[in-house]
């Protein structure tokens, strides 16, 4: 009987031996698989059992963290003052995963980025409790609240630049949200989140960043320098070739100006402060689609924009010759973000110079080492220094006695254009009131600004940029000059 | 000249019987065990927990009540299968503590915890361990029993039809104010004895007067009667329960000892044959089964509408988190499982918190203790104790076959508890005696033949005069 307990030796060998490989194949070579598998509550558990870094604004922390005793996630993100800052950090929830920065810098935030591997396996060894580490944004908290309190109970957006490096100085959207309300996982928070998604204002959509709007008279500022750079005007103070009344080509339909003004062969300087639609959209026509493109491209339209939070691209499309004419005045298919209008606004501000937007100025590690910060870059140059200090006289003439005035700061140089774009079929809607601007102090521009206000409720005739937007961009940008 | 002289092969010289090995590797596997319950305690409340010392010693009490036993009634005994025993439900306990703590545990209705209670049937089971050794003088008398166990493993089996099912099984039978038993557990022993009381009387009848058919030998229908309808009693029984973990256990322990007993290769085929063709009928209309598989073959695609697919991708993800050196005891989430977390799947909670490192350590810890088994099997003489012996071990190899393979997802899961580390007081008792009646066959094994007498035949023939 020997012999087949030998082999029945053998047989329960195998059967160890096959669980034993089963094993290896399992927890050796599946382990990464299975312990980062999306249903694998534990990589929830693990990102929340520590204290989530925080997102830093003019060197305090906008972000905190909770403990929780309710759920197995130890700890929850809140926000302090979090409609405000809601625009730029976005939100992180235990439940509905997360956006914006708190999504792109999770890594760090959350210390499991491999740039903390030193540090991580340095306080292995130290015994630190592990917590993640600091975001530091290039915001400015003044300009921010600025751009909050100007906007109000309206809908809009405000976008305010660097234009000398491109560090995103303020980034308000209205109405906002408080991410704290959901950013746990109880019944509560999900109800929150779901209220927030249903209501018809919106206010979890980023309006600076993913909202595009016809730009309207603002872009004039880019037909311009189009025009200044392709040669078609040198002078802004020479004559232009604009016959009025000016019929769209290849149509019957005149093109009309805001009122009685003096539009007729009106020099570019004149045309800008005056807002001629007659003007410029002969302008785009002359230059046709082409170069009206090229131009456009320059700023960055046509492509999404990531600093590093991605925003809507901007569009000036190819088109007809009538379309090519109108949205040379900013309207028809030509739509952009206030934070594509912000940087037309700074990249003429900047002598041509447009440079890469960016929030994040640096990474710091858990013990505050910093670990990336932001080398200013260069993303193109639309236009030549020279052109481009003749388009600021231009916009400056448009704030010192053109629509632009409510603008004006006293002892700083202003340069600005408004916008009121039509909006809805046939002008139905209420229109958009826009204002884009940069101030200028002794070493060049500080701050350019955008804003757009879809305001529903005030009066009709009372909307316009320079009545409702140039207003807030003036708060931002003096903000911005006195925290200087 | 009082000096014996011996010429025998057989020397007068004491076999060893390394019970002092014994004695240190029990002392080792208790120190181990207490060195996990304290592991557990720093991870989970930052201190020593405070039930260490009486947990230490109600195990250190098990583990020297036990050697004392084997030390005076089992002298020549295996010197490793107590130890290994001892480490095994030592270290089970501390997991089942373990589980104790979790929250998330704790919030389940049908959940209690179990540590205490397992510590009270280890101590019935050392009982057993003793009583067997003690009362089971010889293995051979088992012998006399092998018709009473027919009918003692049919009843244990038929019994739990009379009770109500619990989580989907028929395997437990309540005995009010004392908790639910599994005689399934303790009817693997009691059908081994019958099991190898007739083969060994009827082996010759099996293996030589049988007829060819199709290449292969069968034996007479008379001879392997009786037997087969005792088995297919019990693997009919257990398809009713759905206990389908102890059918297979059954099947693969009759199919290893008529094996062993006819030496018949043909047997494996046969028997294989079988297995596949009642695995299949089983499978067509048991919607349990049926569930068991379709959550082996695609775990991840039932989840969140299929609760034993969840469950199975549960413990895959458990075993995937802990990697090869697993997150360290009491500090890994294996309590996600949640149901039968500290029972059937108490292998998940090694595999994540002790890592492959660990498990691999487990399963040679189980390959020893059935090699252990087989080797007894080898060192018998007699036939009805290395039948009884290669019974007991390979029913436990295949058992531990079927849970671990079940819970990693190498085969369907059946539903099974892990000898000595799963809460479940059935399993453990019967699992101590299991080990007990294996110590007696290796004693009866290795005992040194006594010394003969003296002869004087020898003493006389040995003086060579000059």
């Amino acid at each position: 009987m020997n012999k087949p307990l030998r082999r029945i030796a053998i047989f329960c060998g195998i059967l160890v031996l096959a669980l034993l490989i089963r094993d290896n194949w399992l927890q050796y070579v599946r382990a990464d698989e299975l312990s980062s598998h999306k249903y694998n509550r534990r990589v929830q558990i693990e990102r929340y059992a520590h204290e989530r870094g925080d997102i830093i604004v003019d060197g305090k922390a906008v972000t905190g963290s909770v403990e929780t005793k309710d759920s197995d996630f130890k700890f929850k993100r809140v926000w302090k003052d979090g409609p405000l800052w809601a625009p730029v950090t976005g939100y992180s929830s235990q439940a509905f995963d997360s956006s914006q920065l708190e999504n792109l810098e999770d890594g760090i935030l959350t210390g499991n980025d491999d740039q903390l591997f030193f540090d991580r396996t340095l306080s292995m060894f130290t015994g630190d409790k592990k917590t993640g580490g600091n975001i530091v944004t290039t915001l400015n908290g003044a300009a921010q609240k600025a751009a909050f309190k100007g906007l109000g109970g309206k809908k809009g957006a405000v976008v305010a630049l660097d234009p000398q490096t491109g560090a995103i100085l303020a980034l308000a959207s209205t109405p906002s949200y408080d991410p704290s309300v959901f950013a746990g996982n109880s019944l509560k928070d999900s109800d929150a989140r779901q209220k927030l998604l249903k209501d018809e204002d919106k206010p979890m959509l980023n309006r600076a960043l993913r909202e595009t709007y016809p730009p309207g008279s603002t872009f004039k500022v880019v037909t311009a320098a189009a025009a200044l750079e392709n040669g078609l005007y040198d002078d802004i103070d020479e004559k232009t070739n604009s016959p009025l009344p000016w019929t769209l080509p290849q149509s019957t339909m005149p093109l009309k100006n805001e009122g009685n003004i003096p539009c007729e062969n009106a020099s570019l300087r004149e045309a800008l402060r005056w807002s001629c639609n007659t003007v410029f959209g002969k302008m785009s026509d002359d230059l046709g689609n082409e170069k009206m493109i090229e131009q456009t491209d320059k700023f960055g339209f046509n492509k999404e924009v990531f600093m590093p939070v991605r925003a809507d691209a901007s569009i000036y499309p190819k088109d007809n010759r009538p379309q090519n004419a109108m949205a040379g005045i900013g309207q028809a298919s030509n739509r952009t973000t206030p934070l594509q209008m912000a940087m037309v606004a700074s990249a003429i501000a900047n002598d041509g110079k447009l440079m890469q937007p960016y929030m994040v100025a640096e990474r710091q590690a858990p013990n505050l080492d910093v670990i990336y910060t932001h080398k200013k870059e260069q993303l193109s140059q639309p236009l030549s220094g020279e052109n481009a200090q003749k388009v600021q006289q231009m916009m400056e003439t448009v704030v010192k006695n053109g629509t632009g005035t409510n603008a004006r700061i006293s002892g700083v140089t202003v340069g600005g254009k408004t916008g009121t774009a039509q909006h809805g079929l046939n002008n139905s809607e209420k229109p958009y009131a826009w204002f884009i601007s940069y101030a200028k102090t002794g070493n060049g521009s500080p701050v350019a600004v955008a804003v757009v206000v879809e305001d529903g409720q005030a009066n009709r005739d009372d909307i316009s940029g320079g009545g409702l937007a140039a207003p807030i961009a003036r708060d931002v940008m003096k903000a911005v000059i006195d925290s200087k | 000249m009082s000096v014996v002289t011996n010429t025998t092969t057989i020397g007068a010289i004491d076999a060893p019987s390394r019970r002092n090995t014994e004695l240190a590797l029990v002392v080792f596997a208790v120190f181990i065990s207490v060195f996990a319950y304290a592991n557990v305690g720093l991870a989970l409340n930052g201190e020593l927990p405070s039930g260490m010392l009486g947990y230490g010693a109600g195990l250190a009490l098990l583990g020297g009540v036990a050697h004392l036993a084997v030390r005076r009634f089992a002298k020549y005994a295996d010197p490793l299968l107590l130890p290994l025993a001892t480490l095994l439900n030592g270290l089970g306990l501390a997991l089942i503590w373990r589980l104790d703590q979790s929250e998330r545990l704790l919030r389940l209705p049908s959940f209690a915890p179990a540590a205490s209670k397992q510590l009270i049937f280890s101590a019935m089971g050392v009982a057993l361990f003793i009583g067997v050794l003690i009362l089971l003088k010889d293995h051979r008398i088992l012998q006399r029993y092998t018709y009473i166990s027919m009918v003692l493993a049919l009843i244990l089996l038929i019994l739990p039809m009379f009770f109500p099912a619990q989580f989907g099984a028929k395997i437990w039978i309540t005995i009010p104010g004392l908790g639910s038993i599994q005689p399934g557990e303790f009817a693997k022993i009691v059908i081994a004895v019958f099991f190898s009381g007739y083969l060994m009387v009827k082996r010759d009848a099996l293996a030589l007067a049988s007829r060819r058919f199709m290449g292969m030998y069968l034996p007479r229908g008379r001879d392997l009667g009786p037997i087969l309808m005792v088995w297919a009693m019990s693997i009919l029984i257990l398809v009713f329960e759905t206990d389908l973990g102890t059918s297979l256990l059954f099947f693969g322990m009759f199919i290893v000892m008529l094996y062993v007993a006819t030496e018949r290769t043909s047997w494996i085929v046969f028997g294989l044959a079988m297995s596949a063709a009642g695995a299949v009928g089983v499978a067509s209309f048991e919607p349990h089964v049926q569930d068991r598989v379709t959550a082996w073959l695609d775990p991840f695609g039932g989840w969140g509408t299929h609760a034993a697919s969840e469950q199975m991708a549960q413990v895959l993800m458990s075993f995937g988190s802990g990697g090869t050196l697993g997150t360290g005891l009491g500090q890994g989430n294996s309590d996600l499982i949640l149901f039968a977390a500290n029972t059937d799947f108490i292998l998940a909670t090694v595999g994540e918190e002790l890592g492959l490192a660990g498990m691999m350590a487990f399963l040679l810890l189980y390959g020893l203790i059935v090699e252990r088994g087989v080797r007894t099997a080898l060192a018998a003489r007699d036939p009805f104790g290395k039948l009884l012996a290669i019974g007991l071990s390979g029913a436990f190899a295949i058992q531990v076959f079927v849970v671990a393979g079940g819970v990693m997802g190498l085969i369907p899961l059946t539903g099974m508890t892990m000898p000595f580390l799963a809460a479940g007081g059935s399993s453990v008792i019967a699992n101590w005696a299991l080990i007990g009646i294996l110590l007696r066959i290796s004693d009866t094994a290795r005992r040194p033949a006594p010394a003969p007498a003296p002869s004087s035949d020898a003493e006389m023939t040995q003086v060579v005069r000059p």
